[in-house]
């Protein structure tokens, strides 16, 4: 029987006041969010804290809101609570960002996406969690709330390594953010042995065209193959370019290449270099023939 | 600490150390032994039962995060001796070889049900995809899905019974998840609807 070693439980009523609940119990205490990483790992004794401070109270951190920011650019903010599920039943996600609905089909299963939330996929900050992928290739910033009040971070910036955030212990990652762009679609697929589980290989991309149809922006992630941020190289060589299935071979093998997948029970490395080929291959052609759609309707939108 | 909880329509007040998972809970503490325990790690789906008529695997829930919310098990399906269709499509269809998985996979149709009257195989498929049947009984599952998709006459019976309750209950709030008979007044509402 796996039960966790003993602890003590605080359930939080206010993001104020499970951030005085952490600084109260220090290091040693955890936030409890869906508890789907976490609670597995204290059955495992990987992880072995003194307290858990439950924030599944926080309605405030459960939102998902379009809307300028501070300097006026269209954003949408999801809240950190935000369930797997109300992600992926959302048509406003799936309008504008693509790329979450498509990763949200295939993370875990319906059951536990019912209780896992995007603020606890990203603070795991497992090396294969679909949603880091995912808020890299579409620059998201990170919104964290200390007792000092508020920092907004990029990826970069909020992933140190596997298992490991920007996020100190005494305070909260509390939304994301992630910036609306006009002729843009993005896209995401993954290879799993079974359902629920973790990626063999995962690959995300979002692209944006200019008017004349040319590439003006791309973005690529890849999952679970030992690449750190997006693959830079592969994005640029499609810039300026008009998007062909050649590009896309192209940065298909930029991103094999670039990657460092390691062999494991997966698969082996020449499996996984494959997949990331393969599978930016098609996230690419799957995001431009977005952007294409996204194009006209701006198009008709403003005719 | 204390913990209190509706389970199966009855309020429930118990002592309780933080580290209790909500599955040895439910059977331990409350003698509710028709939720099994498998996996221990989330995958299998035996343990699932409805907490505000959402299934989740009670193996990686604490009893602690069930404080102040409903929680339907597989003896909180039939209405007095009326079985709940789903039990109903389970016998008729022989949704079940050696029953370990039959618990977990009731109350996940039961969900599917209140949210999806009329089901494909698809999203049938789909919404027990987190739960294993090593008998490998799948067909004879959706089967049985469908059986109770189609023959809902047992849960009109059992709607009746829950709006009963949740018209007894109009003085608290049926948004609030912590109110005591929210999961089955909401299920009741969207059968209505």
């Amino acid at each position: 029987m796996q039960i966790p070693a003993p602890f003590d439980y605080a359930r939080a009523s206010t993001v104020d006041n499970a951030l005085a609940l952490l600084e109260r119990h220090g290091p040693e205490s955890r936030i409890l969010a869906g508890g789907h990483s976490l609670l597995p790992m204290m059955k495992l004794r990987l992880a072995r804290p003194e307290w858990l401070i439950d924030i599944n109270d926080l309605f405030e951190l459960d939102f998902i809101v379009r809307g300028a920011d501070a300097q006026g650019a269209d954003t949408l903010r999801i809240g950190a609570l935000t369930r797997h599920t109300t992600l992926l039943e959302s048509d406003q996600v799936h309008a504008l960002f693509p790329i979450i609905t498509d990763a949200e089909k295939v993370i875990a299963d319906p059951i536990v996406r019912n209780r896992g939330t995007i603020g606890g996929s990203l603070c795991q900050a497992d090396p294969a969690e679909d949603l880091s992928t995912v808020c890299e290739v579409l620059g998201a910033v990170a919104v964290i709330r200390g007792s000092g009040g508020e920092r907004l971070l990029s990826m970069a910036e909020f992933h140190r390594g596997p298992y490991e955030t920007a996020v100190a212990h005494n305070e909260i990652l509390c939304e994301l953010r992630f910036a609306v762009r006009a002729r843009t679609g993005s896209a995401y697929e993954k290879v799993e042995r079974r359902v629920g589980d973790w990626a063999v290989a995962a690959a995300g991309a979002s692209v944006t065209l200019a008017a004349d149809g040319t590439i003006e922006a791309a973005t690529i992630g890849l999952t679970a193959v030992g690449q750190t941020g997006t693959v830079g190289a592969a994005a640029d060589a499609l810039l300026g370019q008009l998007p062909t299935e050649a590009l896309f071979i192209e940065a298909g093998r930029l991103a094999s290449v670039a990657c460092d997948p390691i062999a494991d029970q997966r698969g082996p490395v020449d499996y996984k270099r494959h997949l990331a080929d393969e599978l930016t291959r098609r996230v690419l052609r799957r995001a431009t023939e977005r952007a294409h759609a996204s194009a006209t309707s701006t198009a008709t939108q403003e005719g | 600490m204390q913990v209190t909880m509706t389970v199966n329509g009855t309020d429930i007040t118990e002592e309780i150390e933080p580290r209790v998972l909500l599955v040895h809970f439910i059977r331990d503490v409350l003698r509710l032994t028709g939720t099994h325990w498998g996996c221990d790690t989330s995958n299998c789906g035996t343990c699932v039962v409805l907490m505000d008529g959402q299934p989740v695997k009670s193996c990686t829930v604490l009893a602690a995060m069930a404080d102040g919310h409903a929680i339907t098990t597989v003896e909180g399906l039939a209405t007095g001796a009326v079985l709940d269709p789903v039990q109903q499509g389970f016998m008729e269809e022989h949704g079940l070889q050696c029953g370990f998985c039959t618990p977990g996979m009731m109350l996940t149709a039961r969900a599917l049900l209140d949210h999806n009257p009329h089901p494909d195989d698809t999203e049938i498929r789909q919404a027990i995809s987190g739960q294993i049947c090593r008998c490998t009984g799948y067909a004879t599952i959706v089967r049985s899905i469908k059986w109770a998709a189609e023959h809902p006459a047992a849960a009109e019976h059992g709607d009746t019974v829950q709006s009963d309750t949740a018209q007894s209950d109009t003085g608290q709030s049926h948004n609030t998840a912590q109110s005591s008979n929210t999961a089955q007044s909401q299920s009741a509402d969207e059968v209505h609807a």
